[in-house]
């Protein structure tokens, strides 16, 4: 299996993990198909995600495109983040393998099911 | 970073560098078909038979039970096609195990579509048959039961001879995919009492592409691939000369090699093993520890994911393998983690070491140093971890 080379950087040094204290929203979502397990915390602040961590627990292309997504979201309000998709954040990292192209869209859920949470609790 | 430690050795070796040699003069100036007429062709000839001979003895089989094919994959399927076309009218019942390699799996699913039934004997929580459920299953349609020696992933070593006196008490024969114990320690068909027998080169630190159908010589089974006289009229087409020379040598020199590499390779298993449960947390050995290839190591780290370890590890010149899902192309966690009784979530954090003759003791002490940390932080990565 070949991953482009920006997926292992992100995968090697992925940085946004980890449990956030006091976060407004989780998400809690996990892939059907293999097992993974993939949690999305997020802080709210005026409408704006002001920080956000991922645990995961999963392959190479769920824990590159976590960290891809937390990266993408950081500093943006909850409607631009809303809008993100797997495919956006795919392309960010070069492109996945074909068959890894369904980790990303844990990602995807991951982060709206946050927003979903922190909406709901509101 | 290059890769400077292989511990996959189930999935495939390098071919000896003397086997290498052998092999080449039959691409240059031996490269005769060696069904032609002229002398030069029929030397051919002569070496393939001095090569069945290898092979033969690596298994105490004569000569004339040795059938060259591609691999243990087809080797496999000439073993049950041939003996479910043969016996059709006698029965259609086979029973085998489910921990197979996809080779004899797929194909008992095949031929489960086809109008055969197909048992599939359950394994306890170390890999092992029980020949008593051998003996519940069989029935008067049953053709075949063909059940492995060692099993690839997990390295259980089956009771193949009791099995197989179990199938012959009833008249049945009995088949057994010996790719991973063949080479690494003695197989002997006669002593193990066994019909026929797959065994593949690349396993052996032979070339890949090049298999051995064991068959003894009153068992009669149907080809599969028709063509010219071949292989007795069992296995058409042009012999694969330089795989046949490269299978016969890689023979040979197991059976020098078997012994002594089972004595040094047996304590470095060990070590990795001892090292990883004193190290790590949460971890499972999967397999049986008596009755187990002294090669390979099989242990699911709990909480974290096989394939993001791999990667860590590859990343250090590390390779290995695993049984997780993610790794698969069918998303699909290993049949035989799962058919142990492990749940998705262990198979998923599976990693088999599997060790061969290039190996060297420091190697397992380089494991042992990169391992741990690469856990501590995948785990910390993880939702499951700290909050059992
Ligand atoms: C137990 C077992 N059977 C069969 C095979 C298939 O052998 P080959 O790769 O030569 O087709 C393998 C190897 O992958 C194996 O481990
Ligand atoms: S999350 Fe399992 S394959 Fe990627």
């Amino acid at each position: 299996m070949l991953y482009s080379k920006k997926v292992m950087e992100y995968f090697q040094n992925t940085k946004n993990y980890g449990k956030l204290e006091d976060a407004d929203g989780i998400g809690k979502v996990g892939n059907p198909r293999c097992g993974d397990v993939m949690w999305i915390y997020i802080k709210v602040k005026d409408n704006k995600i002001i920080d956000a961590k991922y645990e995961t627990f999963g392959c190479v292309a769920a824990i590159a495109t976590s960290s891809m997504a937390i990266d993408m979201i950081k500093g943006k309000n909850i409607d631009e983040a809303l809008r993100l998709t797997n495919k956006a954040v795919a392309e960010a990292l070069d492109g996945l393998p074909p068959e890894k192209l369904h980790c990303s869209l844990l990602a995807e859920k991951g982060i709206k099911a946050a927003i979903e949470d922190y909406k709901s609790k509101k | 970073m290059n890769l400077k430690y292989y511990f996959d050795y189930n999935s495939t070796t390098p071919t000896d560098p003397r086997v290498v040699k052998e092999i080449i003069p039959y691409f240059g100036t031996k490269f005769f078909n060696p069904s032609s007429f002229y002398r030069k062709a029929g030397e051919i000839s002569i070496d393939i038979e001095n090569s069945r001979e290898r092979v033969a003895k690596l298994l105490n089989a004569e000569p004339n039970e040795i059938f060259f094919t591609s691999g243990g994959t087809e080797s496999n399927n000439l073993a049950i096609f041939g003996i479910t076309l043969k016996l059709k009218e006698k029965g259609n019942h086979i029973i085998t195990s489910k921990i197979e390699h996809s080779a004899v799996l797929n194909t008992c699913k095949y031929l489960s579509k086809k109008g055969f039934e197909v048992t599939y004997l359950p394994v306890d929580k170390y890999g092992l048959v029980n020949p008593d459920d051998l003996k519940k299953e069989i029935k008067d349609t049953t053709i075949l039961v063909t059940i492995m020696h060692a099993n690839n992933e997990i390295g259980t070593i089956q009771p193949v001879k009791e099995l197989s006196e179990i199938a012959h008490k009833r008249g049945i024969l009995f088949h057994t995919d010996a790719v991973q114990s063949a080479g690494k320690m003695k197989v002997d068909v006669k002593e193990l009492d066994i019909d026929m027998l797959s065994i593949s080169s690349h396993k052996i630190y032979g070339p890949k592409g090049m298999g051995v159908l064991f068959k003894k010589k009153r068992v009669k089974i149907n080809p599969m691939i028709f063509g010219g006289a071949h292989e007795k009229g069992l296995r058409a087409g042009t012999e694969n000369v330089p795989g046949i020379i490269g299978i016969g040598k890689a023979a040979e020199l197991a059976i020098l090699e078997m012994d002594e590499n089972e004595k040094r390779l047996k304590p470095i298993r060990d070590k990795i093993e001892k090292g990883i449960i004193e190290t790590i947390p949460d971890v499972i050995i999967n397999g049986n520890t008596d009755k187990r290839l002294y090669n390979t190591l099989n242990v699911s780290i709990r909480y974290i994911e096989g394939e993001s370890i791999l990667a860590f590890l590859d990343n250090q010149g590390f390779a290995l393998s695993s049984g997780s899902a993610c790794s698969s192309k069918s998303l699909e966690p290993s049949h035989v983690l799962l058919a142990l009784g492990l749940k998705h979530e262990e198979a998923h954090g599976s990693l088999r070491i599997s060790l061969g003759k290039y190996n060297k003791k420091e190697d397992a002490d380089k494991l042992l140093e990169v391992l741990p940390p690469i856990v501590e932080k995948l785990r910390s990565m993880s939702p499951f971890w700290k909050k059992k």
